[in-house]
């Protein structure tokens, strides 16, 4: 099973809203949030590898969720699952969402993007994991399914390095940015998919409560960059960054 | 070049070869031009002060040398003003001193002096005068980098008319004067329609000042057109006003496999009927090209890796609301492959992957570059015609130096350039067609013998033309008999003498020495 989310595109240009509430999204190019991209990939490899025989999509969202759904069967996902919500779902709504599906799936690994362009929150598949009772390997780099032993080889990309973990099978897989390179949804592909079966749910049909946790007060812009100064000499230098920058 | 420009139809082309030359040399230094003095010197000093002229050799190397590597001049000055008024004076005392005066990622040799003509750069007038955000008219110097102006006018929802691969490096100015095409022009038209004014200096030294964002100005003659196109040869442009589109919301970009270069003019039929005024870009390129976009550039990458088809499409649509345009350009798609016209293609998810698809065809002149050197003919053909010429070019090559261009893969022995031929580079010479052709490992007269006039003579009768979009340069001047009769050659060369009655301007280019 892997789960998809529909972000603003990564080179679009945001503009925060004047109200400060967020970001404004009208008219804003939206696409797959690349880590999920990884993470769709790294699935139809594992059933290409015999690993698996199936991959499921799940998205969570309002009806454009479904145009998400589309690319990752266009990509080569078997079939796909709409959670559909107009409501804003935050990530401990998402991983209760989820964790609902996965009861009912039963897929023997669970893969995820290590966290989302447009919150960066990072928290979904930890969470996901901690409600299932399931282990969790996340940032990986590379995976290897020894289905036969029901475990799996996870690298994880870590402040310190590379750490190799071996968990048992079902787990939640969180992808990070090397663990593949995505491949084109070829046209051939893209005309199946529409053959392929999107269902749809909802919340309610899930009996999950999604009602936020966490209260935006502001977003702002970053603040502007001053620009950099030259200076003459060393003893300039010193004496701004004695005076002025105040770090010495 | 692309598949939609077709060469007009043209009688008597071939009364017009016998003013034609073959263009690869250059005419001897004209001895009416002075030498440059100390005193020349001096002058420019006062006028542009320290950091505008250089004289240093090695600084003045990146203007002595095209980008393609293929023409070397000897000046020894550059100047950088950064007024109209400093380019004023400088082409004032040059003409009265009669110092010839030359311009700099042109790809036909007429950016770079030929000799010792004294270099004048725009690099240093890069701002933008103004930006009208109602009717998006912008107005900037000449230096000003086409991506750069992109970027600014993207912050108000607009766009460049143009755009080429040359983006990150070519000024404003030089796109006027060598009227730029590039990728969009199939959307936008050329620079005679998008132009509403510039500013010129002529080689006396006066300021023309035509710029004006008007739309509609039925006064007197259109003076701003002689300018546009003329590759530097009638004055400086030294400010430019531009009509800017609105930035397209939506952009879809497919990249599409098909079986012949037949099917290929099938599919842009199909494109133009259904996806009509959302199609903004429809490119092509050959296996070759793909090959050795994918070798000799990095971060490449193969969209259908295994697929064998000998031609690939880049098909663009541009709108205003995604949905609808990618509805329409799903339908379009799914009827050309029912048809068998498209074997296989994929469609970008996202804009990494628009970049990704756009870079296979815009990387290409990169990556020849990186290969080695490159004979470059940018002709423009009546589209049946197209690649048949790069079919002809590689038969003839190979029978003509098959140790060179027989496709014997591997062990190449070929000088210079870039595959080792130990790996799976092909052969050292291959034709690589994407509109553009030419890829030769080492510039030598033999191989220049066998292509050139030959490819002149080809596209005369075939009624095209020798440049689509580069210019002559001095690459091509002399060949200008083979598009256009003598009797208009004729006329050009009034107007050149009426404007710089020296010649001081960008000498030795454009059009053929007189006998």
């Amino acid at each position: 099973m892997v789960a998809v989310k529909r972000v603003l595109d990564y080179t679009a240009r945001v503009r925060v809203k004047s109200d400060k509430t967020g970001v404004d999204l009208t008219n804003v190019k939206m696409s797959m949030n690349p880590f999920c991209e990884i993470a769709v990939e790294e699935a139809i490899r594992v059933r290409e590898a015999k690993g698996t025989d199936e991959v499921v999509a799940v998205s969570i969202g309002p009806r454009q969720a479904a145009d998400t759904l589309r690319t990752a069967l266009a990509m080569g996902a078997d079939r796909a699952l709409h959670v559909h919500t107009d409501a804003e779902v935050q990530p401990l709504a998402v991983a209760k969402l989820l964790a609902a599906v996965a009861r009912q799936e039963q897929p023997q690994l669970v893969l995820l993007g290590k966290q989302a362009i447009d919150d960066d929150s990072n928290q979904t598949g930890q969470m996901l994991a901690g409600l299932l009772g399931w282990p969790q390997a996340t940032f990986a780099s590379r995976l290897e399914l020894d289905a036969a032993a029901g475990t799996a080889l996870v690298t994880r990309e870590v402040d310190g390095g590379l750490e190799t973990l071996r968990v048992t099978l079902p787990a939640v897989v969180t992808s990070d940015l090397r663990l593949n390179e995505p491949r084109y949804a070829t046209l051939p592909n893209i005309m199946k998919a529409k053959k392929k079966l999107l269902a749809a749910t909802s919340p309610e049909e899930l009996g999950v409560d999604v009602a936020p946790r966490l209260q935006t007060l502001s977003v702002e812009e970053p603040a502007k960059r001053k620009g950099g100064v030259m200076v003459a000499s060393a003893a300039e230098l010193v004496d701004k960054l004695r005076n002025e920058a105040k770090v010495i | 070049m692309f598949l939609t420009s077709s060469g007009q139809a043209r009688s008597g082309l071939l009364w017009a070869l016998r003013h034609v030359r073959r263009a690869s040399g250059a005419p001897a230094r004209d001895p009416r031009f002075a030498a440059l003095e100390d005193s020349d010197l001096q002058f420019f000093d006062s006028v542009l002060g320290a950091g505008g002229v250089v004289t240093d050799p090695h600084s003045l190397q990146p203007f002595n040398e095209d980008w393609l590597g293929k023409y070397k001049g000897s000046t020894r000055v550059a100047l950088k003003p950064k007024t109209t008024e400093q380019a004023a004076a400088i082409l004032r005392h040059c003409n009265s001193r009669r110092l010839a005066v030359g311009g700099n990622t042109g790809l036909v040799g007429g950016s770079v002096p030929v000799y010792d003509e004294v270099v004048v750069s725009t690099v240093c007038m890069n701002k933008v005068l103004s930006f009208d955000t109602v009717s998006g008219t912008l107005t900037a110097q000449a230096g000003c980098i086409l991506e750069a102006l992109d970027s600014h006018v993207a912050g108000h929802g607009y766009c460049m008319p143009l755009d080429l691969g040359a983006k990150g490096s070519c000024q404003i100015g030089g796109n006027v004067s060598t009227n730029a095409g590039g990728l969009r022009l199939l959307r936008y038209g050329s620079l005679h329609g998008s132009v509403l004014g510039l500013e010129a200096v002529l080689p006396g030294g006066e300021v023309l000042d035509l710029l004006t964002t008007l739309r509609k100005d039925n006064t007197g003659y259109d003076l701003k057109q002689l300018f546009i196109g003329a590759e530097g040869t009638l004055g400086l442009v030294t400010a430019v006003a531009i009509q800017c589109p609105p930035r397209p919301l939506a952009v879809n970009v497919a990249y599409l496999a098909v079986p012949t270069f037949a099917a290929a003019q099938q599919v842009l039929v199909a494109a133009k009927r259904q996806l009509g005024e959302v199609l903004s870009a429809f490119e092509f390129l050959d296996k070759e090209s793909l090959a050795i976009t994918l070798r000799h550039l990095p971060g490449t990458k193969d969209p259908l890796p295994g697929c064998q088809a000998p031609i690939f499409l880049v098909v663009e649509t541009s709108g205003s609301s995604a949905a609808h345009d990618s509805d329409k350009l799903e339908r379009f798609l799914e009827g050309v492959m029912e048809e068998g016209l498209v074997s296989d293609g994929v469609l970008a998810q996202d804009s990494a992957q628009v970049q990704q698809v756009w870079q296979l065809r815009e990387g290409i002149t990169t990556a020849l570059r990186h290969r080695g050197a490159v004979y470059k003919y940018d002709v423009s053909l009546p589209i049946s015609q197209m690649y048949a010429l790069v079919e002809e070019m590689r038969t003839r090559l190979t029978t003509a130096l098959p140790h060179l261009a027989g496709s014997s893969g591997g062990a190449g022995s070929g000088g210079g350039g870039g595959g080792d031929g130990s790996d799976d580079d092909g052969p050292p010479i291959r034709v690589a067609g994407y509109g553009h052709l030419g890829d030769v490992p080492g510039y030598s007269k033999e191989i220049c013998e066998q292509i050139e006039p030959y490819v002149y003579e080809w596209t005369a009768q075939h009624r095209g033309s020798v440049s689509a979009e580069h210019g002559l340069g001095l690459m091509k001047a002399g060949c200008i008999g083979y598009s256009k009769p003598p009797a208009a050659v004729a006329v050009m060369r009034q107007i050149k003498a009426a404007l710089d009655p020296h010649g001081i301007m960008n000498p030795y280019k454009v059009l053929p020495p007189e006998l």
